[in-house]
C-alpha cells in the first residue's frame, strides 16, 4: 500500500528531524496525525501562539492531497487569516486536487501554511465566513474552493 | 414513412452561412457525402412531397448536418494533427497539445506559433524543446519523491522538465487523474509547481490499457467541446456527436433541428429537444415565462389590482374602498380605480363610473388582465400538446400491442400492420410541432403572414385530432380502417411539412414580426 509505506517513511523522517516551529503531537495510526505549529517571525497577529493542525489521509495519499484543518480546543485558537474559516477549514490551492503535487508531504504542507501566516497582515476572516461556518457540514475534500486570490 | 425526410436531411444545397471554409472536422469526409448526393441535385425542383423514394429536395426547415461516431472523431483529430505537425515541425504529441491549447483553431495556432514560438510553447506547457525523447530507465542513487523509495532496481520516468519519479508512482498518478478526476488534456507533471502538461506519448508509455482508452475518450470529449461546429447528442448514454455549421449568430433565422443516429431529435443551437418552428431565443423566453407565471400569476390576476400610479400590486383584504397605496401614498378608489379626491362627498359609495380618470385606470387594468388571458390561451394549448406528447410513449406501446393483435386476429402480415407505427410516429411528431406553434404564436405580432400561419396551425391541429381519434378505435375495426388511416397519416405529415416550410421560409427572410425583443445571441 503506497499510503502506508509513504507515511511510515515520513514518520521516520519526522521523528529524526522536523523543520523549525513544528512539533509532532500525535501519529498513532496512519490515517490521522496532529501537529503543532508556531510562526517563526514576529508577525503581531501570531506571535507567541501555537496552532494545532489535523491531517487526515486517504488510501490514495500522496496521489491525493491530505485533508488539513486547524483545530480549536482549550489551548489552541484558529489563526486569523482571510483564507482560514473560523471552523478551521483552510482555503489553500495546494490542498486542492487540481494543484496538489504528490511530491508534497506533511512537512512541506506545514511549511506552506507557516509562510501563509507569515505573509499575512490582515486580521480578518474570509468573506462570508459566518454563513459558511453555520451552513457547512461538509469535509474539506468535498468543498470546491474558488481560488480567487492567490496573492495572500 | 416520415423517416425518409430524415435520411436526406443532409444535402448539398448550400444555405447562407453554412459554407464556411473554416470547417475543422472532416473537410475530407464531407466530400464523400457530397459526392454521393450530387446525383440527387437538380432533378427534383418543385417535386411535391411524396413518400416513395429518397428523391426529395431539402426542405426549408432542414439543415445540413452529419453524425459522428467516437471513431470518426478520433480520426478527425488525427487528421488535423497530421496536417499541422508538418507546418510546425513538431512531433504529433506536441502538435496535439498545441492544438488543444488553441481549441483546435489551426490557423490561429499556426499564426501565433510563427510569431511567438517560445511563448506559445510555454503557454501549452511545452517549454523549451518540445520533442519528447523521454523513456523509462533506472537511475543510480535515485529516490522517488512520491513513494520515498530508493531501491536501486527501480524503473523511473521523467519528461523534459526533469521531474523524475518511479514508474509505479507516475502510473498511479496518471491513472487517478484520468479515471477519477476525468482529466486528459491538462494533466500536469506530478512535480511540485511544474506546469508541464503530460503529453500523450508519455501517457501511452505509462498507463494501462483501460486507463488509456478512457484517456482517448476524454480527449475526444474535449475535442468536441472545443469546436463550435460539434456538439454531443444530449440523449442519455448516446456516444455520437453531431457536426453542423449553424453558428449562434444564425439562430434568429433558422431552427437547426438535427437527428442523431440514436434517433433523438434535438436543436443544434440550444441542445433542447426539437422545438421547430420556434427559434431558440423565443423558446428560452417562453420557458422562462412559463416557469415564472405559474399559479402565483393566476392568483395575483384574480385577487389583486395595481396601484394606478406606481403599479404596485395591492390585495384588498377587507375594509372600505378608499385606498392609500403603502408605497407611493396615492389615494384612489378600489371600485373605479379613479383618484379619491374626485369623489367629493360621496364617501365610501363609488358612483362615478363615467369619470375619465377612473376609465383610464380601468383600461390599463383591463389591458394587463387581457394580456394574462392571452398568455393563458396559448399556454393551455401548448401544455395540452406537451401532455399528449408525454403520453406518446404509452401510445407507442399500445400500438405495438395492437400490431401483434392484428397479425393474429386479422391474419395480416408484419409489413401490413406497419401503418400503425407510422401513424403513431406522425402523431408524436406533429404534436411536438403543434406545441411549439403556440409558443411561437404568443410572441407573434400581427401582420400579413400571421393569418397564413394560423390557418396552417389550424389545419395541422385538425388533421392531428382526426388521426388521433381514429387511433383509439378498437382493434377489430383497425384493419378495415387501414387505407383511411394511411391517408390521414400522410395528410398529417404533409400539413406539418407545409407549416414548417412556411414558418422557416419567413424566418429566414425576416418576415415575422415579434411583439418582444429577443436577446441577441452571444
Amino acid at each position: 500500500m503506497l499510503a502506508t509505506r509513504r507515511l511510515q517513511k515520513e514518520l521516520q523522517k519526522m521523528h529524526a528531524q522536523l523543520a523549525p516551529g513544528l512539533t509532532l503531537v500525535k501519529a498513532e495510526d496512519l490515517t490521522e496525525w496532529v501537529l503543532d505549529m508556531r510562526v517563526l517571525d514576529d508577525n503581531p497577529l501570531y506571535t507567541g501562539k501555537t496552532f494545532r493542525l489535523k491531517f487526515m489521509f486517504s488510501q490514495k495519499y500522496p496521489i491525493e492531497p491530505p485533508e488539513v484543518i486547524f483545530v480549536q480546543d482549550a489551548e489552541h485558537t484558529i489563526p486569523m487569516h482571510p483564507h482560514i474559516y473560523s471552523n478551521g477549514i483552510i482555503c489553500l490551492n495546494i490542498l486542492d486536487k487540481e494543484a496538489w503535487s504528490p511530491a508534497q508531504n506533511v512537512e512541506s504542507v506545514c511549511i506552506s501554511l507557516q509562510s501563509m501566516l507569515t505573509g499575512n497582515d490582515k486580521n480578518e476572516r474570509p468573506p462570508g465566513d459566518e454563513e459558511f461556518v453555520r451552513g457547512n457540514t461538509r469535509r474539506p475534500r468535498d468543498i470546491n474552493f474558488y481560488f480567487h486570490d492567490n496573492a495572500v | 414513412m416520415e423517416s425518409d425526410d430524415e435520411i436526406n436531411s443532409f444535402h448539398t444545397s448550400d444555405d447562407e452561412g453554412m459554407d464556411d471554409p473554416d470547417s475543422d472536422l472532416s473537410n475530407g469526409e464531407d466530400s464523400d457525402v457530397e459526392d454521393e448526393l450530387e446525383e440527387y441535385d437538380g432533378d427534383d425542383v418543385g417535386f411535391e412531397s411524396q413518400e416513395k423514394i429518397g428523391k426529395q429536395q431539402k426542405k426549408p426547415y432542414e439543415v445540413d448536418f452529419k453524425v459522428y461516431s467516437p471513431e470518426d472523431i478520433q480520426r478527425a483529430q488525427q487528421r488535423t494533427v497530421d496536417e499541422v505537425k508538418g507546418v510546425l515541425q513538431q512531433s504529433p504529441e506536441a502538435t496535439a497539445i498545441l492544438l488543444r491549447s488553441f481549441r483546435w483553431n489551426r490557423d490561429k495556432l499556426i499564426d501565433a506559433y510563427m510569431e511567438r514560438r517560445e511563448a506559445v510553447l510555454e503557454q501549452a506547457g511545452l517549454g523549451d524543446e518540445a520533442s519528447s525523447g523521454a523513456k523509462i530507465m533506472t537511475v543510480p542513487g535515485f529516490c522517488c519523491e512520491i513513494c520515498w523509495d530508493d531501491s536501486p532496481e527501480m524503473q523511473t520516468f521523467a519528461m523534459k522538465c526533469g521531474h523524475r519519479f518511479c514508474v509505479d508512482c507516475y502510473k498511479r498518478y496518471l491513472t487517478t487523474k484520468i479515471k477519477e478526476e476525468g482529466e486528459a488534456s491538462r494533466i500536469r507533471c506530478p512535480g511540485d509547481d511544474c506546469s508541464r502538461v503530460v503529453d500523450s506519448k508519455s501517457i501511452d508509455l505509462l498507463v494501462s490499457e483501460d486507463a488509456h482508452d478512457r484517456y482517448l475518450e476524454l480527449l475526444t470529449r474535449t475535442y468536441v467541446d472545443d469546436l463550435e461546429n460539434l456538439k454531443w447528442c444530449p440523449a442519455p448514454n448516446c456516444v455520437y456527436a453531431v457536426d453542423c455549421k449553424i453558428k449562434p449568430r444564425d439562430l434568429p433565422r433558422i431552427v437547426p433541428t438535427v437527428h442523431c443516429d440514436c434517433s433523438h431529435e434535438f436543436c443544434f443551437g440550444c441542445t433542447l429537444n426539437d422545438h421547430q418552428p420556434a427559434p431558440c431565443m423565443l423558446v428560452r423566453k417562453w420557458l422562462k415565462k412559463c416557469e415564472d407565471d405559474s399559479e402565483t400569476a393566476n392568483w395575483i390576476s384574480a385577487n389583486t389590482k395595481e396601484c394606478p400610479r406606481c403599479h404596485s400590486t395591492i390585495e384588498k383584504n377587507g375594509g372600505c374602498n378608499h385606498m392609500t397605496c403603502r408605497k407611493c401614498r396615492h389615494e384612489f378608489c378600489w371600485m373605479c380605480m379613479g383618484v379619491w379626491s374626485e369623489h367629493g362627498t360621496s364617501w365610501y359609495n363609488c358612483n362615478r363610473y363615467e369619470e375619465r380618470s377612473g376609465a383610464e385606470a380601468r383600461d390599463a387594468q383591463a389591458k394587463s388582465r387581457q394580456s394574462l388571458e392571452r398568455y393563458l390561451h396559448y399556454y393551455n394549448r401548448y401544455a395540452n400538446h406537451e401532455q399528449s406528447a408525454k403520453l406518446d410513449k404509452d401510445i407507442y406501446i399500445k400500438t405495438e400491442k395492437k400490431m401483434t393483435q392484428l397479425q393474429t386476429t386479422a391474419g395480416m402480415s408484419w409489413i401490413e400492420v406497419q401503418f400503425l407505427e407510422a401513424a403513431s410516429q406522425a402523431l408524436q411528431q406533429c404534436r411536438q410541432t403543434l406545441k411549439w406553434t403556440y409558443a411561437f404564436a404568443f410572441y407573434l405580432a400581427r401582420n400579413n403572414q400571421t393569418e397564413i400561419f394560423e390557418d396552417n396551425q389550424k389545419d395541422l391541429e385538425f388533421a392531428v385530432e382526426n388521426l388521433s381519434e381514429m387511433f383509439e378505435k378498437p382493434v377489430d375495426q383497425l384493419a378495415g380502417l387501414k387505407v383511411d388511416m394511411m391517408d390521414k397519416t400522410s395528410y398529417c405529415n404533409r400539413r406539418r411539412i407545409i407549416l414548417l416550410s412556411d414558418t422557416a421560409e419567413n424566418l429566414k427572410n425576416g418576415n415575422w414580426e415579434f411583439n418582444v425583443d429577443f436577446d441577441t445571441p452571444r
